[in-house]
């Protein structure tokens, strides 16, 4: 199994893996995305209160889900890269943030979506939303240095420790921004504390939060294998790669 | 190579704190900058706001605060830019002492140079402007615990981007968000003062962030410099 793990990290075997699994993974995102479509906005019955509104869920719950994920994948990807100095660490850090920072992105326009029609307001001070905004300003933060600095090792191995840093704040970030919007909030319920999900709303939100994963690691594929081709194209089996892609 | 060749540690952070003060000393002028900015800074406010006295009072201590955080924004690439553009920065890395001790130096450099005048020019403003006195204790207080976290995680951020152009823009484009935390609990706490009501909780949290950036700050910058210097 480690010999598996030790030959996905390296450049070339990914790139190899990487051509196959994310068509794959496209292929099951679509799949799963029409289940969960149809189930979702066909099949659940309307909410007792919030009425047809409430399936924005089926979108804002795993984009709001993954945005978090993925910035747990991209620093655990840069802090491989920053202490065992795996060039794929790098890499996918790398091609993580974007990706990121749109799932960040997509869950707060869905939220303001959303919350016209229930609260009455485009944006509301409320702690959650708050701090998926200063996650995505942490992703611009991560992104913009990056972009700053021309060296890509260093780019990558300085964004690690932008990246770890975050993950160490972003809880007390949350904390203090829960803290401070129950002081002094009142106009609106926004906690999402329904008791319980009745079944037939969960299983298409559990088979969106699918869909969206696996189409997020087959766009990481898909962008990864575009930075390896860079960070590469210097090295022989890059070239070689080239050179067969033109004959073909 | 032995310790005694180069001295401790403490003789190196006592060299580098030496070093920065008296450099920052013979730039006089250039402490005085800062201090113009957050006075005019929050002498923007009651023009943009309007001559209303009661509206200005209550948001007096937000507006110092955040004129604090940006003054400070403002001065943080000093405090490696200066040391990377002579190359001396690069000597600080490949010295047998601990870089992390030699950079929270390099940050309480920064907060004696950057934040302390600040903080007393807010208190003679605040006081100025009619804040209560035990409102204006609190604001204090809070911004003498919170304000070593600013100089302490701008340090990471003035590492992270030592060197690059335009690293001023993206410098406070990294630290703002992360100096969230302290400017909720500071602002509550001058607020909660103003209505009459207890602080400590605040303080203490801000205490809190204090010695959290305190002892894991100086790793990540450190680990940031070598990082930046390759």
């Amino acid at each position: 199994m480690f010999e598996g793990l030790h030959k996905f990290a390296s450049p070339p075997h990914f790139h190899a893996i990487s051509r196959w699994l994310s068509p794959t993974l496209y292929g099951v995102s679509l799949l799963l995305f029409a289940l969960g479509l149809v189930g979702g906005l066909v099949l659940a019955p309307a909410d007792y209160q919030q009425g047809d509104s409430f399936r924005i869920i089926y979108i804002h719950v795993p984009s709001a889900w993954l945005s978090m994920f993925v910035y747990m994948v991209m620093a655990g990807a840069g802090a491989c890269g920053l202490i065992w100095k795996m060039k794929m660490g790098d890499i996918v850090a790398r091609a993580a943030a974007p990706l990121g920072a749109s799932f960040t992105f997509l869950a707060l326009v869905t939220g303001s979506l959303w919350g016209k029609p229930m609260w009455g307001a485009w944006w509301v001070w409320d702690a959650r939303l708050t701090s998926e905004l200063i996650l995505l300003f942490l992703y611009l933060g991560y992104i913009a240095l990056q972009a700053a600095i021309e060296d890509r090792r260093v780019a990558a191995r300085t964004g690690a420790v932008l990246a770890i840093v975050g993950v160490v704040n972003i809880p007390i970030i949350h904390y203090s921004v829960e803290w401070w919007s129950t002081l002094h909030q009142g106009p609106t319920v926004t906690k999402f504390d329904q008791p319980s999900i009745a079944t037939s709303m969960l299983i298409p939100l559990l088979t969106m939060t699918l869909a969206f994963k696996a189409f997020f690691i087959a766009a990481l594929l898909v962008r990864t294998r575009c930075e390896i081709l860079e960070f590469e194209q210097h090295t022989s089996w890059v070239r070689e790669l080239v050179r067969a892609e033109a004959a073909r | 190579m032995s310790a005694a060749a180069h001295g401790t540690a403490l003789d190196a952070a006592r060299a580098v704190l030496g070093r920065d003060l008296s450099r920052a000393w013979r730039r006089r002028a250039e402490i005085l900058q800062p201090l113009v900015f957050f006075a005019i800074t929050v002498y923007l406010f009651p023009l943009a706001i309007g001559p209303a006295e009661q509206t200005l009072r209550t948001l007096l201590p937000a507006i110092v605060w955040v004129a604090v955080l940006l003054s400070m924004t403002l001065t943080l690439p000093d405090v490696f830019a200066a040391d990377h553009a002579d190359g001396s920065l690069d000597l600080l890395a490949l010295s047998p002492q601990p870089l992390a001790l030699l950079v929270l130096t390099k940050a309480l450099a920064h907060w004696l140079v950057g934040a302390a005048p600040l903080l007393v020019l807010a208190a003679a403003m605040c006081a100025v402007f009619g804040v209560d006195a035990y409102t204006l204790r609190a604001l204090m207080l809070g911004l003498v615990l919170g304000s070593p976290v600013l100089s302490l995680i701008g340090a990471l951020g003035s590492a992270l981007t030592v060197g690059l152009r335009g690293g001023t823009l993206l410098l406070a484009l990294i630290t703002l968000p992360m100096y969230i935390p302290v400017l909720i609990f500071g602002t509550s706490a001058a607020r909660n003062a103003s209505l009459g009501l207890p602080v400590e909780a605040e303080m203490y949290l801000l205490s809190g962030l204090s010695v959290l950036a305190l002892t894991l700050t100086p790793w990540a910058t450190a680990a940031a410099l070598r990082a930046r210097l390759g």
